[in-house]
């Protein structure tokens, strides 16, 4: 990491380093290195860096002195840098808008908490805080059927749930009992991840699409090697085994590019668009194309173009006789 | 990266803060080892060095120390730099932790970073990975117009860019005074002044191409005062429609989705249920209805009914 690291990153970095320790009177090299999240070596680098800083003028003499013998930072005299720097603009947004946005989070029990922090970040951050008020982010806080509050108790209780769950690719309400893991706010949207028993894998499921909740009397015990999925590259991670779809899209039905993650998609004539998504199950493109009418229409697998067209016939058929 | 460069400009801020008055760049230069002799070398480096430190939040002042002064000189105000006293109670450094990881990996997540590391550096114990209660919210911004549209509207700056409005074929030029940046149901919007049309418009930042550009220095943008940008993207999203009540046929076990906002349910014969559900004229009801097929079957209104096999039709061609 230090290769990336610019000159005016590290003294950032250096202008913390000095109060991190003065705060703490004594604190030790890898608990600093930790916090820091550099190696022993680096910080090292860093101390005597600190230490070795001069003045000329009008007499010569170095404002910090500091030691860390036997694995103990002990800063005797840190002149005017003392304190840590202001919060930057930047930083105070980027902690105070998701601060906000945790307020609403619905199930969020440490609400008397954050309030405090936040008033307390405003008021330390002065006038940074100012432009935090312009960036803003929406929770649904309606859409989680309530359920938040009982997955909470679930896992704070490390108990097993049974969800009546509505798949509408399928529209199906399916039964399954589920570990849950925890609850994830993504896109807007909060989400259960748990080990399901049905698929014996990780799965999420997302709130409003739960039609009914129960905590079980049953402990939570999902495989030891059950992990998180990571989420912070996207919540959907299309595999290669998945079917490849092609669809074409009119100027309408270009949302279509925006709503599902797409492996590929081409510009055409008169914002058309070619694009390509890969989903195990193409029971939902089926359906997908049949709202999308003429603003969409599947060049591939040839099986499931067959299948539009026959589940559209049958519609439509239905509607002579009704 | 240069250790020397950074001796340099970590010598020049202890020394503007140990300073009460202003140091011309001369005097700087005596008292900061690692300046070049040469003048126009000396002058150039020092610029960028005092750019490198507004850059980071440094509060780099420029003043006179008499009026009869001739040149200006610089000094950092020790309260102007320091962060005020802040003491956490554990559950707020908690939930600290937690509001850090919001941003991970997304545009804000090195600022969320910086910001805990100073918070940590005022003495701060936050609970490091650790995760809490299982609620764990997190923020994308995947979109590529969102960074300099946040620069824009920090720096108070004009910006330009082609967008895609929903059903166009072709981009178009806009020029926005952005007020603000709005995250709702997952999606990034910016809310502003349209210039050419000179009224307040909001633009979702998935539909703009290409790249965001600076039309104007920083400071020319005024946000009105009581300008609500989180209000004006609920607007934008929700204008008021008629509602309308469908009437339709359901197979039995179908439309489990439709069902839960139906307003009646009943069975019919033993293929078909009767539910009656509201919907909203103008919107995505008659796409909904059409992407059950032959499960569910809208009698009436008949323009919805139309509607629907419009789609069905379209779906054959």
């Amino acid at each position: 990491m230090s290769a990336l690291v610019t000159s005016t990153e590290r003294l950032q970095r250096l202008l913390a380093l000095v109060p991190y320790v003065v705060s703490r009177q004594s604190v030790g090299l890898a608990e600093t290195a930790a916090a820091f999240g550099v190696s022993q070596r680096e910080l090292v680098d860093d101390l005597n860096l600190l230490w070795c800083v001069e003045l000329r003028a009008p007499d010569p003499y170095c404002p910090i002195d500091l030691s860390y013998e036997g694995g103990e930072i002990v800063v005797s005299q840190a002149e005017s840098i003392a304190r840590p720097l202001r919060l930057a603009v930047d930083e105070a947004a980027a902690l105070l808008v998701a601060l906000r946005m945790l307020a609403e989070v619905p199930g969020q029990q440490d609400r008397s908490a954050l309030g405090r922090l936040i008033a307390k970040l405003e008021a330390a951050a002065g006038e940074a805080a100012s432009v935090s008020a312009q960036v803003a982010v929406q929770v649904d806080s309606n859409n989680d059927g309530g359920y938040t509050d009982q997955i909470r108790d679930a896992l704070d209780r490390g108990r097993r749930v049974h969800l009546t769950y509505y798949v509408p690719g399928r529209d199906e309400a399916t039964e399954r009992d589920v570990d849950p893991m925890r609850v994830l706010v993504a896109d807007g949207r909060p989400y259960l991840e748990g080990w399901c028993l049905r698929a014996e894998g990780m799965r999420l499921f997302r709130l409003d699409r739960v039609l009914a909740l129960k905590v079980l009397d049953v402990p939570s015990s999902p495989p030891p090697d059950a992990q998180p999925v990571d989420v912070d590259t996207g919540l959907f991670h299309p595999s290669s085994d998945d079917i490849q779809v092609e669809l074409e899209l009119s100027a309408e039905g270009r949302w279509v590019a925006e709503y599902y993650l797409c492996e590929s998609i081409t510009d055409l004539t008169d914002g058309r668009l070619r694009v390509v998504l890969r989903t195990p199950d193409t029971g939902w493109v089926r359906r997908l194309a049949l709202r999308l009418g003429e603003d969409g229409r599947v060049l591939a697998p040839s099986s499931l173009v067959d299948e539009i067209r026959e589940a559209a016939m049958a519609a439509l058929a239905q509607y002579a006789v009704l | 990266m240069s250790k020397r460069k950074t001796e340099r400009l970590l010598g020049l801020v202890v020394c503007l803060l140990s300073t009460r008055r202003y140091l011309t760049a001369e005097q700087i230069r005596e008292a900061v080892p690692g300046y070049p002799e040469g003048e126009d070398q000396f002058k150039r480096m020092f610029e960028r060095d005092k750019e490198d430190l507004r850059d980071l939040g440094v509060p780099l002042e420029t003043g006179f120390n008499h009026p009869f002064d001739d040149e200006a000189g610089y000094r950092i105000h020790q309260q102007a730099y320091e962060l005020p006293e802040l003491r956490l109670e554990a559950d707020e450094a908690a939930v600290l932790g937690l509001a850090a990881r919001v941003w991970r990996r997304a545009e804000l997540a090195g600022a969320a970073a910086g910001a805990l590391l100073k918070l940590r550096a005022a003495g701060v114990n936050d609970p490091q990975d650790q995760p809490q209660h299982g609620i764990e919210p997190r923020l994308g911004t995947p979109e590529p117009a969102f960074g300099p549209l946040w620069e824009a509207v920090r720096d108070r700056r004009p910006v330009t860019f082609a967008y895609l409005a929903a059903g166009r074929s072709e981009p178009q030029r806009r020029e926005l005074e952005p007020w603000g940046v709005v995250n709702r149901k997952g999606r990034w919007y910016v809310a502003g002044w349209d210039r050419a049309r000179q009224a307040t418009r909001v633009f979702r930042l998935s539909r703009i191409e290409g790249s965001v550009k600076f039309s104007g220095p920083p400071g020319t943008v005024t946000v009105p005062p009581g300008a609500d940008v989180r209000e004006l993207v609920r607007d934008w999203d929700s204008t008021p429609v008629r509602e309308q009540i469908a009437t339709l046929r359901v197979r039995h076990g179908a439309g489990v989705g439709l069902r839960r906002h139906a307003l009646s349910d009943n069975p019919v014969d033993d293929e078909w249920d009767e539910v009656t559900t509201t919907y909203s004229e103008g919107g995505w009801f008659p796409d909904y209805a059409a992407s059950f097929g032959s499960d569910v079957i809208v009698l009436d209104p008949p323009d919805l009914r139309e509607a629907v096999i419009k789609r069905l039709k379209g779906a054959l061609a």
